[in-house]
């Protein structure tokens, strides 16, 4: 069957798609380029003409889940509605076709864009230092610890190299640690599955540079002693990070300089509704108190009395953490979505939110085990154990889901919680798919104990089936290689 | 409100079901004085034809380069064909996560390994992985793979040719590092000058093809000192030169990188485009970023899945090999479409076609009194660096008068060339009308001054 080739096994040698018209200068004279700078060997690329590359592509789009399709519970992935209008706004050429090189006051429209969407940050958060430069949630981490690593290097505290990071934590923040030139030291959560105060007491000292913190944290939680955290990390001379993967639970509630946070960064492609792209782009702004503004990285929009300009020499910023002034397409749909919203809108996602993901977890929590049960913020982590008597794992229910029509939660995150099933509904679903949603949840917790076999065998409406996941390891077929 | 489907009815419902009175009651886990009083400050909400109507003006106060536009350095207006926006815009690849549950993420995963085989074949590297976040992050990570590959060594050669954002950049992310970065100078022919740079403790050698000044380098002569002292060589590409110009791995490179954006995606003031990054087999495990492989299923059916995930920041945590997660998917399927669309002839079409621009352009520029091309007529792909009789910034004050937006005045990125140098870029949809208008408004500029 033609339909489940690759591109290069549909490949015509003379194929195409596209195709210039004539030249209106002289033909290339290649002989004038320096000796043995040409090509030798022309690239593989698929040779197809358009009609096959259209259905190529189609045909393909066919073999993913996506919000579009159905429901994604995928937790602390805020997979909410990515609306239309903030895709069709960015086609405008004076946005696309905008040069990054062009002078400020050519650009006056993309740097008021820029500001709107920086100052309705530093609203949200009430940290008002905001770089919209970082690329993604992880280099917003990475540009925070930088911060502070300068701060304390110029203010003679080099001493301060540790980042306190729960255990609870997203991988990146960890990872980031290191790139910054500071040390990962992981801090436990208590039986409530908050931070373990005695454990951060015991590990705060001289050496403190940074706490890491997710707060709602990674088990849908509120971290109920932030304040005192805050000031327990403070007393010791340390700074507060929030990782804001979680903001949408608490936008327009509460703001986390208000808990001592002195920086934190937000995922545009969770919290402000910019698509996930099937991983990617992003963006992942941080905000940060007056204090540590002065070395945020280069570019930044600040307002003149001639206008807007992006200033890159801030004599105290750390630099550049990628090309030009940021992912410009993503923050201009997270600005779209903000002016869709309002305050009014902003504080009505985080209730909603939080509606939804409390309806779910009390509709859920007798067929399957809420190891934190309690008010929940915008998600909540479930797992296996009133099913793992039949042999039932996290991994079984995701793989029946998916046969049910859906994309699956996250499993296996946090790593707190053993067989995690964590499950965040955002506040664009309404009650009739999260009713749905139960019903089909029931039925694969009644399948669990009567059927399990069914959840083993899942998924069979795809287009594959389980993988052989270690084989793609230890076999790596990582490109197309014709067998000719 | 937008976007929120319940209704107030619903809302009620599932108050009752979960057993409160109110939505606030919702937040008693928020202790009382942490949480806003009155709400922000931040404007009410628009409906959809307002925002449109925002935009559009915000919109009108920027210049498109449709009209003509001289600006390069990395960032370059190709066409787009049609099938790239329309494709790229399915909904099912738009709003779908990274392709955790493979099963259901076909699509995606399919297109990352055909994606993967194209930027290899592109760069004439044996693997490649699913994207990074643009050119300057995959040259930066590139230099740390090598010093995870080499690993007493610490010293990094920088080209001076390399663009300014990736020097800064590195500087940025190795500042906290042993690493040593030591900049290679440019000769007076416009090309890297590694003379005495190269040493037993030298780590990696990083370059740009062509430069920033437009230059095309000595990539054989590059990879070759590098290797012979021992160190890992990094060449950063524009990929649509790659339709003629000769591939790093053709020139013996170890990692390649490059910026996606000139294969099907707008400018869009900088972002976002996508990294490439390409490199041996061998490598494999000290590779940042997102990886596709093939598998089976149980049935023993093809299928693809995110692999070597064992090097990854969810995994690996502090040890692993970049805190890079979510990358530039979205735009690397663009990058798939274009490059699947232009396939090897269609590529080197496109290059050919900003050569024979750039040419015909600094034919007649280099003829014009008071002006020169600094490097010669010889030595660039699309884009050249002009020296003009007065400061560029007037230059380009001019050119502006005539319709276009100019070149990139050099002043501040090389002083070492004075006010008068400009960047000039040209590709296949800078048309001959508009390089007639940049001469004839030059060569009023050159009229005007007494030839020296």
């Amino acid at each position: 069957m033609n339909k489940d080739k690759l591109l290069f096994e549909k490949s015509t040698r003379g194929s195409r798609t596209l195709r210039l018209g004539k030249l209106d200068v002289p033909p290339a004279d290649l002989s004038a380029l320096p000796a043995g700078s040409l090509r030798q060997k022309a690239p593989m690329l698929p040779e197809i003409g358009e009609l096959d590359l259209v259905r190529h592509y189609v045909l393909l789009s066919k073999k993913n889940i996506s919000i579009t399709d159905s429901f994604y519970p995928l937790g602390s992935c805020t997979m909410k509605y990515n609306p239309l209008t903030n895709e069709a706004i960015v086609q405008n050429p004076g946005l696309a076709d905008l040069h990054p090189a062009e002078d400020d006051g050519r650009v006056q429209g993309a740097l008021r864009i820029m500001k709107t969407l920086a100052d309705g940050l530093a609203a949200i958060t009430g940290l008002p230092g905001v770089t919209l430069h970082p690329a993604a949630g992880a280099q917003g981490e990475l540009t925070a610890l930088l911060v502070a690593h300068a701060h304390f290097h110029a203010s003679g505290q080099s001493q301060r190299t540790k980042v306190l990071i729960p255990d609870s934590a997203h991988g990146t923040n960890p990872a980031s640690a290191v790139i910054a030139g500071l040390e990962a030291v992981e801090i436990k959560s208590g039986e409530d599955g908050l931070v373990d105060l005695e454990d951060l007491s015991s590990k705060l000292g001289e050496d403190t540079a940074v706490l890491m913190i997710t707060n709602p944290s990674t088990l849908g939680l509120f971290e109920t002693n932030i304040a005192k955290i805050s000031e327990m990390v403070h007393a010791a001379g340390g700074l507060v990070y929030m990782d804001g993967a979680n903001l949408n639970a608490i936008m327009g509630i509460a703001r986390p300089a208000d808990f001592g946070v002195d920086m934190m960064h937000i995922n545009l492609h969770k919290t402000f509704s910019t698509p996930h792209g099937g991983g990617g782009p992003g963006a992942g702004p941080i905000c940060v108190t007056e204090a540590l503004e002065s070395y945020l990285p280069s570019p930044r929009v600040v307002e003149e009395e001639n206008g807007l300009r992006l200033d890159y020499d801030s004599p105290r910023s750390i630099g550049m953490l990628r090309g030009w002034a940021g992912n410009f397409g993503v923050l201009a749909r997270a600005y779209s979505y903000m002016r869709r919203l309002g305050a009014e809108g902003i504080r009505r996602v985080a209730e909603n939110a939080v509606l939804n993901a409390n309806y779910l977890r009390t509709q859920l929590s007798d067929a399957y085990h809420v190891p934190y049960d309690r008010m929940c913020m915008h998600e909540f982590v479930c797992n296996n154990r009133k099913q793992r008597e039949h042999g039932i794992h996290a991994l079984d229910v995701a793989k029946r889901l998916i046969d049910l029509g859906y994309h699956p939660m996250t499993i296996y995150f946090p790593l707190v919680v053993s067989e995690a099933m964590m499950i965040e509904p955002t506040e664009t679903e309404s009650k009739a798919t999260l009713d749905a949603f139960i019903a089909d949840m029931l039925l694969i917790a009644d399948e669990a104990k009567n059927n399990p076999e069914k959840l083993h065998a899942a998924p069979v409406t795809t287009p594959v089936g389980r993988l052989d996941e270690a084989r793609a390891v230890k076999q790596p077929v990582l490109r197309y290689a014709s067998s000719s | 409100m937008p976007f929120i489907q319940n209704t107030d009815s619903d809302r009620a419902e599932m108050l009752a079901a979960i057993g409160v009175q109110k939505v606030e009651d919702l937040f008693e886990q928020i202790p009382a004085e942490l949480r806003l009083k009155g709400s922000l400050p931040i404007d009410a909400g628009l409906s959809e034809n307002e925002l449109r109507a925002e935009v559009a003006e915000l919109a009108s106060w920027n210049s498109s380069m449709e009209k003509g536009c001289f600006l390069g350095a990395g960032m370059y207006r190709h066409f787009i064909p049609t099938v790239v926006d329309s494709l790229q815009s399915r909904h099912e690849f738009v709003t779908a996560y990274t392709p955790y549950q493979p099963e259901g993420s076909q699509g995606t995963l399919t297109v990352f390994f055909e994606f993967q085989t194209m930027v290899a074949e592109l760069m004439g590297m044996e693997i490649a992985n699913a994207s990074m976040y643009d050119g300057c992050s995959a040259a930066t990570e590139a230099v740390i793979m090598a010093c995870n590959l080499v690993r007493k060594r610490k010293k990094v050669v920088v080209s001076r040719g390399v663009h300014p954002h990736t020097r800064r950049t590195l500087e940025t992310y190795l500042r906290w590092s042993e690493l040593e970065v030591v900049e290679a100078p440019l000769g007076s022919d416009g090309t890297t000058n590694l003379e005495g740079l190269l040493d037993d403790q030298t780590c990696s050698v990083l370059v740009q093809n062509p430069n920033t000044l437009g230059v095309i380098e000595d990539l054989d002569g590059i990879a070759a000192k590098t290797k012979e002292a021992g160190g890992i060589s990094i060449c950063s590409c524009y990929p649509t030169s790659l339709g003629i110009l000769k591939s790093p791995g053709e020139a013996g490179f170890d990692i390649a990188v490059g910026d996606g954006q000139c294969l099907g995606t707008a400018p869009a003031f900088g972002g976002p485009s996508f990294g490439l990054f390409a490199c041996a087999q061998k490598h494999v495990r000290k590779m940042p970023g997102r990886i596709v492989g093939e598998t089976v299923d149980s049935q023993g059916r093809r299928g693809f899945a995110l692999t070597f995930q064992a090097r990854e920041q969810h995994i690996r945590r502090e040890k692993a090999s970049s805190n890079i997660c979510t990358n530039n998917a979205l735009i690397a399927l663009r990058g798939a479409i274009y490059m699947a669309a232009a396939g090897p002839d269609g590529l080197a079409e496109v290059a050919n076609h900003s050569l024979a621009k750039a040419q015909y352009a600094s034919k007649a520029l280099s003829s014009l009194a008071n002006f020169e091309l600094i490097f010669g007529e010889s030595s660039h792909f699309n884009e050249f660096v002009l020296r003009c009789p007065i400061p560029a910034a007037e230059v380009n004050r001019a050119i502006d008068s005539s319709g276009m937006i100019g070149g990139l005045d050099l002043s501040s990125w090389y002083p070492e060339l004075g006010d008068n140098a400009l960047l000039l870029a040209f590709t296949e949809l800078t048309t001959r009308e508009q390089i007639d208008r940049l001469v004839s408004t030059l060569s009023n500029i050159a009229t005007a001054i007494p030839v020296a």
